[in-house]
C-alpha cells in the first residue's frame, strides 16, 4: 500500500457561529485523485483555503509528507510542495503567459531574490515545455489580461505544474467552461497528474467529471464529512443522495450543475 | 505631572480631537461612497476657518451673529465641495484612483493660493465666541468654556450623523452605496445626486471644523497639509469609512497628545526628552500599535480596493531603447558646454528629481505601492549627508547618506506593507509628516526650522558644471539600475505580488517580504537623490522633506505615467521646468501649477509618456 502524502485529522474551522469545517479527517495517498463534492456552503473552498494556508484552522492538524503544515503561511506551504488553482483563475495579469511561467520556475528554484540578472535572457526551454504540455504554446507571448477565461484556467494549471507540486489542490477546475472544453481540460489534468505522480484533490459540481476521474470521493455537508469511498459506493449512498445528488432518475443521469 | 495638570491637558486634547473628528468623518463619508480620498479635505477645513473669520467680523458681535457666521461658513465650504465634485471629480470617477488623487492635489494648490490672495499671509486669530469667553474652574485650574462646548459638540454630531445614516432614506442609500456602488446604481439610485450630496455633507463638516477651531488656533496657510496628515492618521487608526471609528480614533489620539504635553520635559538617563515636542511621535506609536493588531483600523474592514495601478504590460526595453538612452545621456552631458550657469543649475535639479521620481515609480509602478510621503527618504538622506559631511569627506558622505534613508524605509515599510492601496499611501504620508516633525523640532541636531548650512561638495566638484556632471552620471547610473531591477527576478516577484497576492503566495513567493524589500529599495534610491540635492544647494531646511515635496514627486510620476520607464524622467523634467518658469513670473505659482496638473489629468489620463507613446505608434502606423 502507498504511503499517505496528506493526512488531515479532526480539522475544524468556523466563521463566527458558522461551522465551515467540523472535525474533518481523511488522507490522500501519493498519486491519488480525490474529488471533494457537496452542496454550496458545504465547506469545500474553506477546506482548500485551510490546506494551503490562506486560513488557519481553529483545531486539528494537517500533515503533509510527514511535516505538520497547518497554520503555516501560504508561501511556506507552497514551498513544501502543495500547488493550488483557484475557482476564479489567479494569474499575473500584466505579464505574458511565458513570463508567468518563468516567475513560477524562478519561484520553484528560489531565485526570485536576485536583483541583477535579466529575466529576458534566461533560458526559455522549460517554460515553453510546460506550455506545450498544457497545450497553450500559441499563447506564450500574450498578456494574461487579454486572455479568455478557459485559457486562463490552462495558464493557471501550467503555473501550478511548473512548480512540481506533490499535491495539487484544484478548486472547481472546470467551472464556467463549455461542456466539451470541460471534458478536454479534465482529461488533460488527469493525464498530467498521472504522468507526474502528483496527488490531486479537486472540487467539482459536474458529476460526470467526478465519477469518470476520481479514485475516491469525499462528500461534505455543512462542514462534516458524510461519506467517503470509491465513486460507485458514494453514488449509491442514501445519505449522499438525500443531501446532494438527489433521487436516481435514470442511470448515469447526473447532469445537475 | 500632577493630576490637575493632566486633566487640563486631557480636556484640551479632547477639545482638539473634536475638529479632527469632524474632518475625518467627512473624509470617511466621501471615501465610503465615492472611493475618492479627498486630499483637499484639509484645504476645505482651512477655507472654513478663513471664511468664518471674515463672516464673524461682518456679522458678529452678538451670539446670534457669531453662530450664524459659523454655520454660513460651513455651508459655503459645503458648496465648494459640491463644485469640486461636479466640475472636476465627476469626470474622473472611472479613472484610476491615483489620478483622482492627483486632481485633488491640484485643488489643494489652488485653494492655498485663493486663500493667500484673499486673506494674505498673516495668521488670523478669531474672536472668542460671545458668552463663552470665560473659563470654568476644575480642580483649581481654569478651563476655557469654549473647549467644554467643543467636547460636548462632537459626540452630538456623531449621534446626528449616525441617526442620519441609520434612519433616513438618504442615509440608507449612502450606506448601500458604500457597501456596493455598482449594485446601488443598478437599482436605479441617482448616483450623481448621491455623490454630490455626500460631498456637500463631507465638505460642510470640514468647513464646520475649521470655523469651530478658529478661537483655539489662528487660521493659517499651513493648516491644509498639517490637518490632512493628522486626519489620515485618524482614519487609518479608526478604519477608513467608519464614522464611529473616526470618533474613537480622534479621542485616542487627542488623549495621547495630551499625555505627552502633560508629561512635559523629562530627564531620562541624563538626556532631557521634551514630550510636548513629540506629540506626533505619540500619534505614531498609537498608530503602530493599532496597525500591528488590527491592520484595517479599529472599526475598519479589509477593503477590496481596485488596484490603483494599471495592468498594462511593462515592455522590457530593447536595443533601440538603450541607444536612445545613451544618446540622451551624451546630449545632456554636452549641454553645459553650450549653456549658461542658470541652465546648468536647473538641469542639475532635473537630474536629481528624475532619480527621485524614478525611485517612487519603482515602488508605485512595478511595486503597486503608492507613497504620499516619499520626500521623507529624500530629505532624511539630505540631512544625513549634511551631518556626515561635517566629519567625513564629502564623497563618503554622499555614499553613506542614502543608507539613512534606507534604514528609515525599512522601518516605515515594515508597517506600510501590511496594508495596501490607499491605506498604504495614507500611512506613508503619516510617516513622512512624523519625520518632518522630528527634524523640525530637533533643533540641536537638525537646526530646526533654519536647517543646516554650509553643505558644500568637495573641491574638485565645486564648479556648477563639475557638480552637474557628477549628478548626471550618478542619477543616470541609479535610474538604469532601477530599470534593470524591474526586469530582474526580484522585479518580477514585485510585479507578481502586485498582480495577484493569491497566485504569488500559492507558488511560494512571500509577497510581504518582497514588497518590503521593494519599499526599502525605493527609499534607498530616493535617499541617493536627496544626498545629491543637499550638496547641490549648499543648505537644507525641513522643506526638503515636507509634504509639498512628496506631492511634487508624486505629481512627476503620475504626469509622466506609471506604465513607462521614461515616465518619471519626463514628468520630473516637465514639472521642474514648469515650476522654475512660473515661479519667476507670479507669486501665485501654486495655483498655476494646480490648474496645469488638473488640466493634464483631465486631458492625458495615461500621463505624458503615454501620449508620447501613442504619438509614436500613430506615426509608425502611417
Amino acid at each position: 500500500m502507498k504511503a499517505p502524502v496528506l493526512v488531515v485529522e479532526r480539522l475544524s474551522k468556523s466563521y463566527g457561529g458558522v461551522h465551515a469545517l467540523r472535525e474533518l479527517s481523511f488522507s490522500v495517498l501519493a498519486g491519488e485523485k480525490i474529488a471533494v463534492i457537496g452542496p454550496n456552503g458545504a465547506g469545500k473552498t474553506t477546506l482548500f483555503n485551510v490546506l494551503n494556508g490562506q486560513l488557519s484552522p481553529d483545531a486539528g492538524s494537517v500533515v503533509f509528507d510527514a511535516v505538520a503544515i497547518s497554520g503555516l503561511a501560504t508561501h511556506l506551504i507552497a514551498r513544501s510542495g502543495v500547488g493550488r488553482t483557484f475557482q476564479v483563475p489567479a494569474t499575473f495579469a500584466s505579464m505574458t503567459v511565458q513570463e508567468n511561467l518563468k516567475v513560477a520556475l524562478l519561484a520553484r528554484e528560489r531565485l526570485l531574490g536576485s536583483p541583477f540578472t535579466d529575466v529576458g535572457s534566461l533560458d526559455d526551454q522549460e517554460s515553453l515545455a510546460v506550455l506545450e504540455r498544457v497545450g497553450i504554446s500559441a499563447l506564450a507571448n500574450r498578456t494574461c489580461a487579454t486572455l479568455a477565461y478557459g485559457d486562463l484556467k490552462r495558464v493557471e494549471l501550467a503555473i501550478a505544474l511548473a512548480c512540481r507540486p506533490r499535491l495539487l489542490l484544484m478548486d472547481e477546475p472546470t467551472a464556467g467552461l463549455a461542456p466539451t472544453e470541460r471534458a478536454r481540460l479534465m482529461a488533460l489534468v488527469v493525464d498530467l497528474v498521472a504522468s507526474s505522480g502528483v496527488a490531486l484533490l479537486f472540487t467539482e459540481h459536474d458529476m460526470d467529471v467526478v465519477f469518470a476521474h476520481a479514485d475516491r470521493v469525499l462528500v461534505l455537508n455543512r462542514g462534516r464529512l458524510i461519506s467517503v469511498g470509491p465513486p460507485a459506493a458514494v453514488r449509491t449512498d442514501p445519505h449522499v443522495r438525500r443531501v446532494y445528488l438527489g433521487p436516481p432518475t435514470q442511470p448515469g443521469d447526473f447532469h445537475g450543475a | 505631572m500632577t493630576l490637575s495638570a493632566f486633566l487640563i491637558q486631557l480636556l484640551n486634547g479632547l477639545a482638539g480631537a473634536s475638529s479632527l473628528f469632524l474632518v475625518s468623518a467627512g473624509l470617511s463619508l466621501i471615501f465610503g461612497v465615492t472611493r475618492i480620498v479627498n486630499f483637499a479635505h484639509g484645504s476645505l477645513m482651512m477655507l472654513g476657518a478663513y471664511l468664518a473669520y471674515s463672516l464673524i467680523a461682518r456679522l458678529g458681535g452678538g451670539a446670534a451673529g457669531y453662530w450664524t457666521a459659523i454655520v454660513i461658513a460651513a455651508l459655503i465650504v459645503g458648496g465648494v465641495g459640491v463644485a469640486v465634485e461636479r466640475l472636476l471629480l465627476r469626470r474622473l470617477y472611472v479613472a484610476p484612483e491615483l489620478l483622482q488623487l492627483t486632481a485633488t492635489f491640484g485643488v489643494v494648490l489652488i485653494v492655498k493660493d485663493v486663500v493667500l490672495a484673499t486673506w494674505g499671509p498673516e495668521d488670523l486669530l478669531g474672536r472668542r465666541a460671545p458668552g463663552l469667553g470665560g473659563a470654568v474652574s476644575v480642580l483649581g485650574r481654569a478651563i476655557p468654556q469654549y473647549d467644554l462646548l467643543l467636547i460636548v459638540l462632537s459626540p452630538l454630531i456623531l449621534l446626528l450623523l449616525t441617526w442620519m445614516l441609520k434612519r433616513t432614506r438618504w442615509g440608507v442609500l449612502v450606506r448601500a452605496a458604500s457597501e456596493d456602488r455598482e449594485m446601488t446604481a443598478l437599482l436605479g439610485v441617482n448616483q450623481a445626486l448621491l455623490f454630490s450630496g455626500v460631498f456637500f455633507l463631507g465638505a460642510t463638516l470640514a468647513g464646520l471644523a475649521g470655523a469651530l477651531q478658529l478661537p483655539r488656533e489662528p487660521a493659517n496657510l499651513n493648516m491644509d497639509l498639517s490637518v490632512i496628515a493628522e486626519v489620515f492618521v485618524v482614519t487609518v487608526v479608526g478604519g477608513l469609512g467608519s464614522i464611529p471609528g473616526a470618533f474613537i480614533a480622534a479621542l485616542i489620539i487627542g488623549v495621547a497628545k495630551a499625555l505627552c504635553v502633560a508629561a512635559g520635559a523629562v530627564s531620562v538617563f541624563g538626556v532631557v526628552v521634551s514630550f510636548p515636542k513629540l506629540t506626533l511621535v505619540a500619534e505614531f506609536i498609537v498608530m503602530a500599535i493599532v496597525l500591528a493588531i488590527r491592520p484595517w483600523g479599529l472599526f475598519g474592514r479589509p477593503l477590496a480596493l481596485q488596484s490603483s495601478v494599471g495592468r498594462d504590460r511593462l515592455q522590457p526595453p530593447g536595443r533601440r531603447f538603450a541607444i536612445a538612452v545613451a544618446a540622451s545621456f551624451v546630449v545632456l552631458a554636452a549641454l553645459p558646454l553650450f549653456s549658461d550657469e542658470y541652465t546648468v543649475v536647473l538641469m542639475t535639479d532635473v537630474a536629481i528629481f528624475a532619480l527621485f521620481a524614478a525611485s517612487l515609480h519603482f515602488m508605485m509602478g512595478p511595486g503597486g505601492m503608492a507613497s504620499f510621503g516619499h520626500a521623507a527618504y529624500f530629505g532624511l538622506a539630505a540631512y544625513a549627508a549634511a551631518l556626515l559631511a561635517k566629519g567625513v569627506p564629502m564623497e563618503l558622505a554622499l555614499l553613506a547618506a542614502p543608507l539613512a534613508a534606507g534604514v528609515a524605509a525599512l522601518l516605515y515599510g515594515w508597517f506600510c506593507v501590511r496594508l495596501s492601496g490607499v491605506y498604504l499611501a495614507m500611512l506613508t504620508l503619516a510617516f513622512a509628516q512624523i519625520t518632518w516633525s522630528i527634524v523640525f523640532e530637533w533643533d540641536a541636531v537638525t537646526g530646526g526650522s533654519n536647517g543646516l548650512t554650509g553643505v558644500w561638495p568637495a573641491q574638485w566638484l565645486s564648479s556648477r558644471r563639475a557638480y552637474y556632471w557628477l549628478t548626471l552620471s550618478v542619477s543616470a547610473m541609479a535610474i538604469i539600475a532601477l530599470w534593470r531591477m524591474i526586469f530582474s527576478p526580484f522585479g518580477y516577484a514585485l510585479r507578481a505580488s502586485r498582480d495577484s497576492l493569491l497566485r504569488a503566495s500559492a507558488i511560494g513567493i512571500d509577497p510581504r517580504t518582497v514588497q518590503w524589500a521593494g519599499f526599502s529599495v525605493a527609499g534607498l534610491f530616493a535617499g541617493l537623490g536627496g544626498a545629491l540635492y543637499a550638496f547641490s544647494k549648499g543648505s537644507i531646511s525641513p522643506e526638503t522633506l515636507a509634504i509639498p515635496r512628496s506631492i511634487d514627486v508624486l505629481v512627476m510620476v503620475l504626469l509622466g505615467g506609471l506604465q513607462s520607464l521614461v515616465g518619471p524622467v519626463v514628468g520630473a523634467a516637465t514639472l521642474t521646468a514648469l515650476q522654475d518658469s512660473i515661479i519667476r513670473h507670479t507669486e501665485y505659482w501654486r495655483a498655476v501649477i494646480g490648474i496645469t496638473v488638473i488640466a493634464l489629468v483631465l486631458l492625458f489620463p495615461n500621463g505624458l509618456a503615454g501620449v508620447l507613446k501613442r504619438v509614436a505608434l500613430t506615426r509608425n502606423a502611417t
